[in-house]
């Protein structure tokens, strides 16, 4: 739980662009491009060292839920760099292979370096062509592996993940965090979804739900993130990965409500005292 | 030390001695000039305290403790859940029940919602002793004023007190309120900041379980609910705090505020109850037989006299 809170949490001084107030051991001492095999290098050859990374660009929460015929997986668009939300446009909801849905929350360059990973993994799989494929349980233990023991070097891909598919009828939706903590479930959330959303889906989710009423849930959870993380966009896809394939959504954003009364006049009574 | 000196100046000295002996005195009663004047004693910073403005002199001592190895004595923080929402007639506050130090449940059926006003009440989460202080001492600050005015307190007069008071001291008071109630210009319902910053919300929610309570809200508030309706939400919001948040637990406590009239509901629902009780009850263990019982009321061995008109208050 402590951990979850560095990736969506604004307070984590703004991601990369404030990190002067943080322990001086991890800035690097050359200006010039080094890239990250040769910095740990120079550091461990200092003594002991602990490296830290910070995410720069980072995409917000991510929640999966099971339903009737397989997986429901919604992520909105949004990558923000620190405070700023750069990019409007970040698919955070990918496939993997022929059975899996993978989504990520976190640092998006750690995430596309996850996805070339899992694209040798899937590729060596499909060469052996002996009919067999990588499920979702599998992929989701290779997943863990990586994220564990890079985590143990010191140098963790700093993602959430949501990792949900289904094979030979069997439904698997399963969560691994940046440092290897991983679970399965009959609905997953990271980041803010965490406490946002995870309440919501106690309550309401139930076995077997259909898909209208699937959606209907993650788009309730959506639009509260929408209204109580800064870092949400109001642009999202919801996917939806059953024993017949893989489909995510277009892109498309949700109605908010914002003519409560009391916004209208804060000072009924009283004006003149705003707050 | 006549009387009315010490009516005029018990307000005050609470301000001074709540500043000066922060850690051993809570809520502070004095009303005998003696108590006045030993407590005026034991505060020797009653010469240069300044009138108005926190004094920051014990920060600077306790900083210099800390740096000596003094471990600061851990204060009763209620990691909570509190609610308020506004409905057709007036406002429901609602709150969980468990105060926490640390790792451990110090109470597990405390009161999180404090009497401010007949028509006002106010829901306090953070350090306990801070949200009951400060909660108590408005109350009484607007006590006076009612007197003074001879009208109904309004809310917004209780939220300029308390805003105030928690700005002059710069955060340090560590209480944020949900203060919800209902006066002449209808219902009103805000929410405070440690450091004093206020807002006013149709629906609001404070403490750690705070995002689990408002996953319900904001998913599931509308505009002009029934009572029913409303209590029923805010029970499930606590609820969803409770089951949800590990720094809140036990009970739901709801207080419905209408004009002219409130109801406070003290554990409302009770969703934790004892799971395995014996149904032997307690057994003692095998009693002493008792030989003899020869009873000597004191007052034959000491003689109690009164000196001056001084008796021992409390």
């Amino acid at each position: 739980m402590v951990v979850e809170s560095h990736e969506t949490d604004g307070e984590f001084a703004g991601g990369g662009l404030g990190h002067t107030s943080r322990s001086p051991i991890v800035t690097p001492v050359f200006t010039d491009m080094v890239s990250s095999q040769t910095e740990s290098g120079l550091l461990s050859s200092e003594g002991e060292s602990q490296r830290t990374q910070y995410p720069y660009v980072t995409g917000t929460s991510v929640i999966g839920i099971k339903y009737k015929d397989g997986i429901l997986m919604a992520a909105d668009m949004g990558g923000s760099y620190g405070s700023t939300i750069r990019y409007k446009s970040v698919e955070r909801l990918k496939q993997v292979g022929k059975h899996s849905l993978l989504g990520a929350s976190g640092e998006i360059s750690d995430f596309q370096e996850i996805l070339r990973y899992l694209d040798e993994l899937i590729l060596h799989d499909n060469m052996w062509d002996d009919g067999n494929s990588l499920g979702p349980k599998e992929v989701h233990n290779y997943l863990t592996r990586m994220m564990y023991n890079r985590r143990n070097k010191f140098d963790p891909l700093w993602n959430s993940l949501v990792l949900g598919g289904v094979k030979n009828g069997h439904k698997y939706l399963g969560s691994v965090s940046m440092i290897g903590v991983h679970f399965e479930d009959n609905h997953v959330a990271t980041g803010f979804g965490n406490h946002l959303a995870r309440p919501i889906l106690r309550e309401e989710w139930k076995e077997d739900l259909s898909f209208e009423e699937g959606v209907k849930l993650l788009e309730k959870c959506m639009r509260n993130l929408l209204y109580r993380d800064r870092s949400a966009v109001n642009k999202l896809q919801i996917a939806k990965i059953t024993e017949d394939g893989l489909t995510i959504s277009q892109p498309y954003s949700l109605k908010t409500f914002w003519n409560f009364g009391a916004f209208q006049n804060p000072t009924v009574g009283a004006e003149g005292s705003c707050c | 030390m006549t009387i009315t000196i010490a009516i005029v100046h018990t307000l005050e000295v609470r301000w001074v001695s709540n500043n000066g002996v922060r850690f051993q005195i809570q809520t502070s009663r004095l009303r005998s000039p003696s108590i006045l004047s030993s407590y005026l004693k034991m505060s020797n910073e009653t010469m240069d305290v300044p009138k108005t403005g926190f004094s920051f002199d014990l920060c600077r001592r306790n900083d210099m403790l800390a740096k000596k190895g003094l471990k600061s004595p851990s204060y009763l923080k209620t990691g909570t859940t509190i609610v308020g929402l506004i409905f057709e007639n007036g406002v429901i506050l609602g709150a969980d029940t468990r105060a926490t130090e640390g790792p451990i449940v110090a109470d597990k059926n405390c009161e999180k919602i404090h009497y401010m006003a007949p028509n006002i009440y106010c829901c306090g989460a953070g350090t306990a002793a801070d949200t009951e202080a400060v909660t108590d001492n408005i109350s009484s600050q607007l006590k006076l004023h009612r007197y003074h005015t001879g009208r109904e307190s309004r809310v917004v007069t209780a939220l300029t007190l308390l805003k105030s008071h928690l700005f002059r001291y710069q955060g340090h008071v560590s209480a944020a309120l949900v203060l919800g109630g209902v006066d002449v210009t209808g219902p009103h319902l805000h929410t405070i900041y440690p450091h004093g910053s206020t807002d006013t919300l149709p629906f609001a929610t404070m403490g750690s379980g705070s995002l689990a309570a408002m996953a319900i809200f904001e998913s599931e508030y509308r505009e002009g609910l029934t009572r029913d309706e409303g209590v029923n939400l805010v029970t499930k919001a606590i609820c969803s705090g409770i089951f949800n948040d590990l720094g809140s637990g036990s009970n739901v406590d709801v207080c419905v505020i209408e004009k002219g009239k409130k109801e406070y509901l003290r554990n409302h629902l009770t969703p934790n109850p004892r799971t395995y009780v014996s149904s032997r009850g307690y057994t003692f263990s095998k009693k002493a037989e008792v030989l003899l019982t020869k009873i000597t009321p004191l007052k034959e061995l000491v003689d109690v006299v009164q000196v001056g008109g001084d008796a021992m208050e409390e």
